[in-house]
């Protein structure tokens, strides 16, 4: 039995051409103004993040350690909220890195899933899909640190 | 005579062309902002619109374009043959629970984002066969649904790309009889699926323009037309690098390229709704047809056009798996004589 013949695409273009075509007629990412953004927007959350933690030493009394832990908590309860309110997409639109980068980021990639996944249910939605942003950084972050720590502990 | 209604390797040509006696739509409070917000039937005020969910809107949205697309022909819903319908989500359920609310005979359609140039075709293929005298055709997308769908949570952070397209929340039905008063479906290109390789499923307009393209060319081949023969040749959501890379690819192979080229994706959103390369999903195009598209042809500002749906069928598992994305476009043409 002879193998039937396929009809070729009519298009007169091949796939490697089509590449090419595509790569020319595709809007390059604007990197200058990205990171430049990304710079000021990240380095807002930042330096605001210091004046919490600055706030919390002079004010408060808290030991260094006990402000910076307690700043980081003041910026995850502030990231979870602008989130709630739906204006931490708005920043990070903007703001790119400078705004997944700082723990603002790791709050919004937490309660997106949990807002978004709750008419799922508590168990599968929220309880399941928790962690579909956070939790590759959470695996790969947590891995390379143990790898890290041991290296470190070998040529110590 | 077995084949008679066939022109060539992918058209059909009908021979008592059905009629599009109405359409209506649906669109979110985004698409009503937009350009072409005169010519949307109900303009959503929130992108729920007191459901509970967003599935359940696009549910609701569907349901409401089909039972008001009959009303608006004067054709009681009892009296439609079969209901014809299609969405992006898993399982097509916006269709299938719409469908639900309709209680026709039900074909559930799945062409990504050319589902309504398929509803249309299959529509008429099923009335000038002489199978059906009345046939509902819909398409429906949702913003938000196919977000949670296919990327990421409405409310995780993210820049998109600049070639990326913003999924369209809208319904449109038209109803489709064999004879009446309006724009007539006179022939039909089912398209076939090319995949030239792009693996980039934000870069969704370079990956349909091949396979549109394809139908295009075959279209004009099979009933040896010249694309002046349409007043408008408007293709589903290529966005705006799809719809370069289309009229690209048809110079090069050939065909003589005419002012009166058009993409429902591009139309849509004006520049300042920020959008990036336009709108995209199965309610771009359903809602230009049903809208903007329809009331031209009915104020015989546009004669004859070609309406090609142009969609990607991928799925999220397979472009985690890195597959590249398969595409297709299917041509129908409405004519006013």
């Amino acid at each position: 039995m002879s193998e039937s013949k396929l009809r070729p695409p009519s298009v007169a273009v091949t796939q490697e051409e089509y590449k090419q075509l595509t790569e020319k007629l595709s809007p390059k990412p604007t990197v200058l103004k990205n990171v430049l953004s990304a710079f000021v927007v990240g380095g807002i959350i930042c330096s605001f993040g210091q004046i919490i933690v600055n706030f919390y030493m002079n004010y408060l009394g808290l030991a260094k350690t006990a402000a910076q832990t307690a700043g980081t908590a003041t910026l995850i309860m502030i990231g979870a909220i602008l989130t709630g309110f739906g204006v931490y997409d708005t920043i990070v639109k903007y703001g790119g890195a400078g705004g997944i980068i700082p723990v603002t980021g790791f709050a919004n990639s937490m309660v997106s899933p949990a807002l978004e996944y709750k008419k799922e249910g508590y168990v599968f939605g929220v309880g399941g899909k928790l962690f579909t942003i956070a939790g590759p950084v959470l695996v790969y972050g947590i891995t390379s640190s143990i790898i890290v720590g041991l290296i470190y502990l070998l040529i110590r | 005579m077995l084949h008679s209604k066939r022109a060539g390797n992918q058209t059909v040509v009908f021979k008592q062309p059905p009629v599009i006696l109405a359409g209506y739509n649906v669109v979110g409070p985004k698409e009503g902002q937009g350009p072409l917000k005169d010519t949307f039937d109900m303009v959503l005020k929130d992108s729920y619109a007191h459901e509970k969910t967003w599935e359940k809107t696009e549910m609701k949205m569907l349901e409401t374009s089909m039972k008001r697309a009959a009303a608006k022909a004067n054709v009681p819903l009892d009296s439609v043959d079969y209901n014809l319908a299609g969405d992006l989500l898993n399982q097509i359920i916006s269709s299938n629970y719409a469908a639900r609310q309709i209680g026709l005979p039900f074909i559930g359609l799945y062409g990504a984002c050319s589902t309504m140039a398929l509803s249309t075709a299959l529509g008429a293929m099923l009335i000038d066969g002489g199978f059906a005298s009345k046939v509902l055709c819909s398409a429906s997308s949702h913003h938000e649904t196919a977000e949670r769908q296919y990327r990421f949570p409405n409310e995780q952070g993210n820049q998109r790309a600049m070639y990326a397209q913003w999924t369209v929340t809208g319904a449109g039905s038209i109803l489709l009889a064999d004879q009446g008063e309006g724009p007539k479906i006179t022939s039909a290109t089912i398209g076939r699926i090319l995949d030239y390789g792009e693996t980039d499923t934000n870069n969704m307009g370079a990956a349909m323009a091949p396979a549109v393209a394809d139908t295009i060319l075959n279209h004009f081949q099979d009933l040896s037309r010249q694309p002046d023969y349409y007043d408008m040749i408007i293709t589903g959501d290529l966005g705006m690098v799809g719809f370069q890379l289309l009229l690209e690819v048809l110079k090069r192979s050939g065909l003589r390229l005419s002012n009166n080229f058009s993409d429902c994706g591009v139309m849509i959103y004006s520049s300042e709704q920020d959008t990036h390369a336009g709108g995209s999903g199965c309610g771009c195009s359903a809602v230009v047809l049903t809208g903007h598209l329809l009331n031209k042809l009915k104020s015989r500002e546009l004669q004859k056009i070609l309406f090609v749906g142009s969609g990607s069928l991928h799925s999220s598992v397979s472009s985690q798996q890195g597959e590249s994305m398969p595409a297709i476009g299917h041509a129908v043409s409405i004519e006013m004589n």
